[in-house]
C-alpha cells in the first residue's frame, strides 16, 4: 500500500494492508478518496452549489431580474441577504441563478469535449502511423493557442451564445484529453490482453471500446474533473471580458465584470462572485487531486 | 544531437503554418460575408454599399478562395497583417509598439513564477507529509484555482484604493508593474509548484539518492547536489509551458490593468470585431508559443544528456 500522509486516522487506517488489498478496485479507490478530508470538503461544497443551482427558483428570495431603482447598491440586510446590485436586483438571487449557468456550461462543455477528446486520442493511439501523426500535428496547432486565447479566438468567430460557449469549452478540452488518452493507449495496446483479444478475433472497434477505453477511464475521470474546473474558470473569464454569457442573464463572470465598475462604492459586488468562482474551482480541483491519488494504481 | 534539433525545428514550421491556416479558416467560417465585417456599423444604405464594393476590391474577396489563401499566406509571411479596421493603422506597427510591454510584463512574471514555483515545490517535496508541505500545497492550489481577473481586482482594491500606494492601472514606471506581475506570477506559480514537487518526489525515491544518504552526506548536500539537479531537469520543459500559460494570462491581466500589450490589443480587436487585429495578435501569440516550446526542447537536450534523439 502506498504510504499516505498524516491525515490517515480515518476508518481505513484501521484496516490492515491485507484487508485493504482484498477490496475491489473501485471500492479501494473510494476508500482512498473518502479519507482525503480536503476532497470531502470540496465535494460537500460542490454538492451544496449544485443543489442551490438546481433548486434556484425555490431557494432564491427574489426574482434575479427584478429591478428597483430605489434599492440600488444596498449593503446586505435581512431582506437582501447579499445586498443589491447597481439596478437594485437582489444579489443573492442573481448569484444563485448564476451558479446554474456557470455549472451547466462548464459541465456540459467539458463532457462534450472529454467525449470527443477521448475518441480522438483512442483513434490516434490505436491506429498510429499516419493517422496518429496527422492528429497529433493538429493537436499541436491547437496547443499553439494557449488556454483562454483559443477560447477568445473561437468566440470571436462564432459569436457569444450559450451553445457557442459550450462548443468553445468542448474544443478547449480536446487537446489535453486526447493527448492523455493517446499516451495511455500507446502503452496499453502492447499488453497481452489486447493481443489475446485480437487472437480471439475481436475487431478493431471491439478492442478499442471494450478493452482499451475502460482501461483508460481512470485518467479520463481525473482530467475530466480538472477540466470542469478549467472550464468554469474559462467561462467566467469570457463572461468577465464580455465575450461569454451576455447580461442581463446572470452568470458569475459577467456579474463580476459588472461589479468591477463599482469597485469603490460597492466592492462586495466584485468580491462575492469572485469568491464563489474561486471556491467552486478550488473544490473541483481538490476533488480532482484526490481522485488522482485514489485512482493512482490505474494511471500509467 | 544536431539531427534532433533540426528535426524539432522542422516540426515547428508546419505547426506555425497550421496556425496561420487555422486562423484564416476561422475567418472564413465566421458567419456572414467577411467584407461586411469591415464595414463600420454606422455606415448605412448606399454609403455601406459603396464601402463594401471598395473593400471587396481592396481585399480581393471576389477572388477564388485558394487565391485569397495564398495572398493571405504571402502577406502574413512578410509580417503584413493588414490595417486595423477601426484605426486604419497597420497592425504590424501596432504590434511592434506593444510587444515590448508584453515582453516586459511576461519576463517579470515568469521570473516571479519560476522563483515562487520552484522554491515552493522543492521545499514541499523535502518536507513531504508535514504541515509545511500541506501549507505550501494549499498556497499552490489557491494560485491554481484563483481567477486571475478577480485576484487582480482584489489587489487593486487593497493596494490602489484602500491603501493607495500603487497605481491601479496603466503603463508607467516600475510601480505600475508590481500588481500585474504579482497576479500573473502567482497564478502561474501554482501549476509549476505542483509539478516541481512531484518531479522532486520521484527523484527523492531513487536509489542514488538513498546511496548518497547512506554514504553519510548531510541532508542538505543530498538535496542540493543529487536530488535537485535531476529533479529540476523536467522543469525546464514545464517552464516553456509556463510561458504559454503566462502569455494566455496576460491577455486577461493586461485587460484588467489597462496595460497596453498584445493581450489587450487582442481583446480590443475582438470587442471591435476587428479581424486583422485579431489575426495579427493571435498569430503573434501562437508563433511565440511554438518558438518558446522549441527553445525549451532544444535547451533540454543541452542540460539533460540522457535524452535520446530519436
Amino acid at each position: 500500500m502506498k504510504q499516505k500522509q498524516r491525515d490517515n486516522e480515518g476508518n481505513i487506517a484501521r484496516l490492515d494492508d491485507q484487508e485493504f488489498r482484498r477490496l475491489s478496485g473501485p471500492r479501494r479507490a473510494w476508500l482512498e478518496f473518502s479519507r482525503n478530508r480536503f476532497a470531502l470538503v470540496g465535494a460537500a461544497f460542490m454538492v451544496f452549489i449544485i443543489f442551490m443551482g438546481l433548486s434556484a427558483p425555490v431557494v432564491t428570495t427574489h426574482d434575479p431580474y427584478e429591478q428597483s431603482l430605489r434599492k440600488r447598491m444596498k449593503p446586505p440586510s435581512a431582506e437582501h441577504w447579499l445586498g443589491t446590485d447597481e439596478l437594485g436586483r437582489d444579489f443573492y438571487s442573481r448569484l444563485v441563478y448564476g451558479a446554474r449557468i456557470s455549472l451547466f456550461v462548464g459541465i456540459v462543455g467539458t463532457a462534450v469535449g472529454v467525449f470527443c477528446g477521448a475518441i480522438v486520442g483512442l483513434i490516434s493511439g490505436f491506429f498510429g502511423g499516419r493517422t496518429d501523426t496527422l492528429i497529433m500535428r493538429a493537436i499541436d496547432i491547437m496547443y499553439a493557442f494557449p488556454g483562454i486565447v483559443l477560447a477568445i479566438l473561437i468566440v470571436s468567430v462564432l459569436g457569444t451564445s450559450l451553445v457557442n460557449l459550450i462548443i468553445v469549452l468542448a474544443i478547449w478540452a480536446v487537446p489535453t484529453l486526447s493527448r492523455i488518452v493517446r499516451g495511455n493507449v500507446l502503452s496499453l495496446k502492447e499488453q497481452e490482453y489486447v493481443e489475446a483479444a485480437r487472437a480471439l478475433g475481436a475487431g478493431r472497434a471491439r478492442i478499442m471500446f471494450a478493452h482499451l477505453l475502460p482501461n483508460t477511464l481512470a485518467p479520463i475521470i481525473v482530467y475530466a474533473t480538472l477540466a470542469v474546473a478549467g472550464s468554469i474558470l474559462t467561462t467566467a473569464a469570457l463572461g468577465f471580458l464580455g465575450l461569454g454569457v451576455q447580461p442581463p442573464q446572470a452568470e458569475w463572470g459577467n456579474i463580476l465584470s459588472n461589479g468591477r465598475q463599482y469597485l469603490r462604492k460597492a466592492p462586495l459586488l466584485m468580491i462575492f462572485p469572485g469568491t464563489l468562482i474561486f471556491l467552486t474551482v478550488m473544490s473541483i480541483n481538490l476533488i480532482g487531486d484526490a481522485l488522482r491519488d485514489a485512482l493512482d494504481p490505474y494511471i500509467q | 544531437m544536431r539531427k534532433y534539433i533540426v528535426k524539432r525545428l522542422l516540426l515547428a514550421i508546419p505547426t506555425i503554418f497550421g496556425a496561420i491556416t487555422a486562423l484564416w479558416f476561422a475567418m472564413q467560417l465566421a458567419p456572414g460575408d467577411p467584407a461586411l465585417m469591415f464595414v463600420p456599423p454606422d455606415f448605412q444604405g448606399e454609403e455601406a454599399e459603396a464601402y463594401l464594393a471598395k473593400i471587396n476590391e481592396k481585399y480581393g474577396f471576389n477572388d477564388p478562395l485558394p487565391i485569397q489563401y495564398l495572398r493571405y499566406m504571402r502577406n502574413t509571411l512578410q509580417f503584413d497583417f493588414g490595417a486595423s479596421l477601426r484605426t486604419l493603422r497597420p497592425v504590424t506597427d501596432d504590434l511592434a509598439r506593444r510587444v515590448p510591454n508584453t515582453v516586459r510584463l511576461g519576463v517579470a512574471a515568469s521570473l516571479l513564477s519560476a522563483v515562487l514555483g520552484i522554491s515552493i515545490g522543492v521545499l514541499a517535496a523535502i518536507k513531504r507529509g508535514s504541515w509545511v508541505d500541506n501549507m505550501l500545497m494549499v498556497i499552490a492550489l489557491v494560485g491554481v484555482s484563483m481567477p486571475n481577473f478577480w485576484f487582480a481586482l482584489v489587489l487593486i482594491l487593497i493596494f490602489a484604493l484602500y491603501i493607495p500606494i500603487l497605481p491601479p492601472s496603466g503603463l508607467g514606471g516600475a510601480k505600475h508593474m508590481i500588481l500585474p506581475t504579482i497576479v500573473l506570477g502567482y497564478t502561474s506559480a501554482g501549476y509549476l509548484a505542483r509539478y516541481v514537487r512531484s518531479s522532486m518526489l520521484e527523484v527523492i525515491n531513487n536509489d542514488y539518492v538513498r546511496t548518497a544518504r547512506a554514504k553519510g552526506l548531510s541532508e542538505r548536500n543530498v538535496m542540493i547536489k543529487h536530488a535537485l539537479r535531476n529533479g529540476l531537469l523536467p522543469v525546464v520543459n514545464v517552464l516553456g509551458i509556463n510561458m504559454a500559460f503566462i502569455l494566455a494570462g496576460s491577455v486577461i491581466v493586461e485587460t484588467v490593468f489597462a496595460w497596453p500589450g498584445v493581450g489587450l490589443y487582442l481583446i480590443d480587436g475582438v470587442n471591435g470585431r476587428d479581424f486583422p487585429v485579431i489575426q495579427g495578435a493571435g498569430l503573434l501569440i501562437a508563433t511565440s508559443v511554438v518558438l518558446v516550446n522549441l527553445l525549451t526542447d532544444v535547451l533540454l537536450v543541452y542540460v539533460d544528456p540522457r535524452i535520446r534523439f530519436e
